[in-house]
């Protein structure tokens, strides 16, 4: 067997055997489905309290009809008992606010000195909804002044719905939109995470080998640079295994899931997206949302995320871990590592905020896709652009861009890693690591 | 006789310091070389060339007849002075691994490991994780992994620090055996005594510089003084020493006997030969002790050394 094929076994049989690698493979998707029920848990109980809300309306305008009850809002009439005794009842604590609205001699008045009394600060979609219910009244007291019929008016509102196509025939509308962003988020999202903790593993197991010495047994018979290549790939390799497992616990926990305890998880899934856009998808298709979700999901390029996934993981983890051995190799201790860090973790954290910022945004923007090709953010950036469609060409450049700048990278940390490895003491400095780039073999 | 390791004009510098400074050495087949020097003087920077860890600036390694490559390595067995091995592995496994990083196959590491393990009798730690293991105990299964590859060069940077002395007489017994059997050996340590007991040559390098080398008896020779120990019994030591103050050159003894001897250190003249001193000797009282100090190679060490500086 090649010496390289038995360093990378022997690493990923190390990383794969530890403790920590079995716990976090094993139980972070259950906590992560665990939170995910907890959270939809809680946004139901938080909902499901009715909040009593008691109004006075010395204009006369507002009858019980225009503050019809919802699910969550009960409204009820404190015309009788006045202002005052009305304040009162809400600060004792029995209802949720006081909506107050006075006598004005114009509606636009009227409009500006409507108050509310709470005791707490009340909720914002609570605030809205009692807005649009006063404004819609307003409105059609207006139009009745005017003389123009509210039904008629009614009648000739219509409702729009562009369809938004793209010259590859790909449909979409502001749903898929929110679904891209999603996808696209959490995949830049995950990719740095999977950078960080594999890259720090890489950089931990070359410490290891310095600290105990064993280092120059192992380089008196395989070259540093075989060694290094072997721990990049082998704990690459670990990594992929966890993905792996993890995609099927996941498929099996939320399989299980859904059908034991009856839970809709597409409708789960939806609560990212805002209710407006729901409620006009759905009126759109006609269908039930969770069935229009499952069906604009499947209309994503699933395969070519996935696969340009695993291309942008390993060319980034790859460009990054070479950075993180590099820093092992150059110090005695983990707690050295430090000064070093701050210059590999920085590109990949502007990475996330520049696609979080930028791509959601406009996914073609210029700062979106000059980021998308610099090869320390493209992994993140590039992936988060990916699910509304980037040209071959584009891909192309970038991928190439990445493949180059990780060759070079990989050669440029080698020369540090292999002097690294045998220096003891003193904590190197830039200076000192510059200096080792020069020394010959 | 053959050289097995021929190292020709090697100079290796880090940026501006000079680690060797065209250094030569010659070291036969079958023979143990002590590789001697203070500390930082480019020992461990010759070691790592040979092993390939580093490559020299310039100058030349042959190893058995063939220009160093890549794939001398696993004739190449190194135990470095700073031992180790991963702490969490199990020492089966990782004896295992290490063969095959030399080269071996599977099977035929396990065959040989077997066989150290039996000789070591320590064949019930395979399955236990070096960090459960005292420090001599993993130094054995260091220096299993070194020779198991039954290389042809075998590299010991102070193989017997940390054993106790029992163990150290084993590991220097095995090490003799391993020359018998055919290895060179190269031995660096600053322990003169076991320079004495195990080497047949050294060179010794002292700040960058080749400054001696040779067979150990021929250093001797041409470090001798001509000077011996004498102890002698007779009436009037006064007398005998004044007289021989005149024909020779004396120093105070060195050295103790059990009566009550004249004792003394004495060195002769270019042009006189053993005889006449033990001639001088016996004519005047009875010869108890007379023995050539002969330097050590301790003193040998100090002496080129200070010299050097």
């Amino acid at each position: 067997m090649s010496k390289l094929k038995l360093i990378i076994q022997r690493e990923f049989i190390t990383k794969v055997r530890n403790k920590s690698f079995i716990v976090m493979t094993f139980l972070s998707p259950l906590i992560m489905v665990g939170m995910g029920f907890l959270v939809y848990f809680l946004m139901q109980k938080n909902d499901e309290k009715v909040k009593k809300i008691v109004y006075v309306d010395n204009s006369g305008l507002f009858s019980k009809d225009d503050f019809k009850d919802t699910k969550t809002i009960h409204y009820t009439d404190y015309t009788a008992l006045g202002i005052e005794e009305t304040k009162k009842k809400v600060e004792a604590g029995n209802y949720y606010g006081a909506l107050i609205i006075p006598k004005k001699d114009s509606l636009e008045l009227l409009a500006k000195s409507i108050e509310f009394y709470s005791k707490d600060s009340p909720g914002m979609s609570v605030m809205n909804s009692i807005e649009n219910k006063i404004e819609r009244k307003l409105r059609n007291e207006k139009l009745n002044n005017f003389r123009i019929d509210i039904d008629k008016i009614n009648a000739s509102r219509i409702q729009s719905d562009i369809k938004m196509y793209n010259f590859s025939g790909e449909e979409s509308s502001k749903l898929i939109n929110g679904l891209k962003i999603g996808v696209g988020a959490i995949a830049g999202y995950f990719l740095m995470m999977f950078v960080m903790i594999y890259g720090t593993s890489v950089m931990r197991s070359v410490i290891e080998e310095k600290t105990s010495r064993i280092i120059e047994v192992i380089v008196s018979s395989v070259k540093p640079f075989q060694l290094m290549l072997g721990k990049i790939i082998g704990n690459a390799s670990a990594g992929l295994l966890q993905f792996f497992i993890w995609g099927v616990i996941l498929f099996i926990l939320i399989t299980v899931a859904s059908s034991v305890f009856g839970v809709d998880v597409v409708e789960m899934q939806s609560s990212r997206v805002p209710a407006e856009q729901l409620e006009m998808a759905k009126q759109a298709t006609g269908g039930g949302k969770g069935q229009l979700i499952l069906q604009e999901i499947l209309r994503l390029p699933i395969l070519k995320i996935f696969v340009l996934f695993i291309f942008y993981f390993l060319g980034g983890y790859m460009l990054y871990s070479s950075l993180f051995a590099a820093v092992g190799a150059a110090v005695d201790n983990e707690t050295d590592t430090q000064q070093f860090m701050l210059p590999i973790m920085l590109p990949l954290i502007l990475g996330v905020y520049v696609g979080f910022a930028t791509v959601i945004n406009d996914p073609h923007g210029s700062i979106a896709v000059l980021f998308s090709h610099i090869p320390f953010t493209s992994p993140i950036v590039m992936l988060m652009r990916v699910p509304f469609g980037v040209s071959w060409y584009e891909l192309a450049i970038s991928m190439a861009l990445l493949l180059v700048t990780f060759v070079f990278m990989v050669w440029l940390a080698a020369k540090i890693y292999r002097v690294g490895i045998l220096m003891y003491g003193k904590k190197p400095t830039y200076k000192d690591l510059y200096k080792w780039l020069k020394y010959k073999g | 006789m053959e050289n097995l390791l021929e190292i020709n004009n090697v100079v290796k510098k880090y940026g501006d310091f000079t680690a060797l400074n065209d250094v030569s050495l010659h070291i036969p087949k079958g023979s143990v070389f002590g590789l001697l020097g203070p500390n930082g003087a480019g020992k461990t920077s010759l070691i790592r060339i040979i092993n390939q860890i580093t490559m020299p600036d310039s100058g030349s390694i042959i190893l058995d007849g063939e220009a160093l490559a890549p794939h001398h390595t696993a004739q190449i067995g190194y135990l470095p002075e700073e031992r180790g091995l991963y702490k969490s592995m199990k020492v089966g496994e990782q004896a295992l691994y290490l063969a095959q990083l030399k080269g071996l196959s599977k099977s035929e590491a396990k065959k040989r490991l077997k066989y150290w393990f039996e000789k070591f009798d320590i064949s019930a730690w395979w399955g236990k994780k070096i960090e459960e293991l005292s420090k001599g105990m993993a130094q054995k299964v260091q220096f299993i992994v070194t020779v198991m590859h039954n290389p042809k060069l075998l590299i010991f940077d102070e193989p017997f620090s940390g054993f106790d002395p029992i163990n150290a007489q084993l590991i220097a017994k095995e090490i003799l055996q391993l020359r018998d059997e055919g290895a060179t050996i190269i031995f660096s340590t600053h322990r003169m005594e076991s320079v004495e007991e195990m080497c047949d040559e050294i060179a010794l390098i002292d700040k960058s510089n080749k400054i001696l080398d040779g067979k150990l008896d021929d250093i001797k020779r041409e470090f001798r003084t001509h000077t011996f120990q004498v102890g002698l019994n007779t009436s009037n030591p006064k007398e005998v020493e004044s007289a021989l103050q005149s024909n020779f050159e004396v120093f105070p003894a060195d050295f103790k006997l059990l009566g009550n001897e004249l004792t003394l250190n004495v060195k002769l003249n270019k042009t006189d030969s053993a005889n006449d001193l033990l001639s001088f000797l016996t004519s005047r009282g009875e010869v108890q002790h007379f023995v050539e100090l002969i330097p050590s190679a301790n003193d040998i060490f100090i002496q080129a050394v200070n010299k050097n500086n």
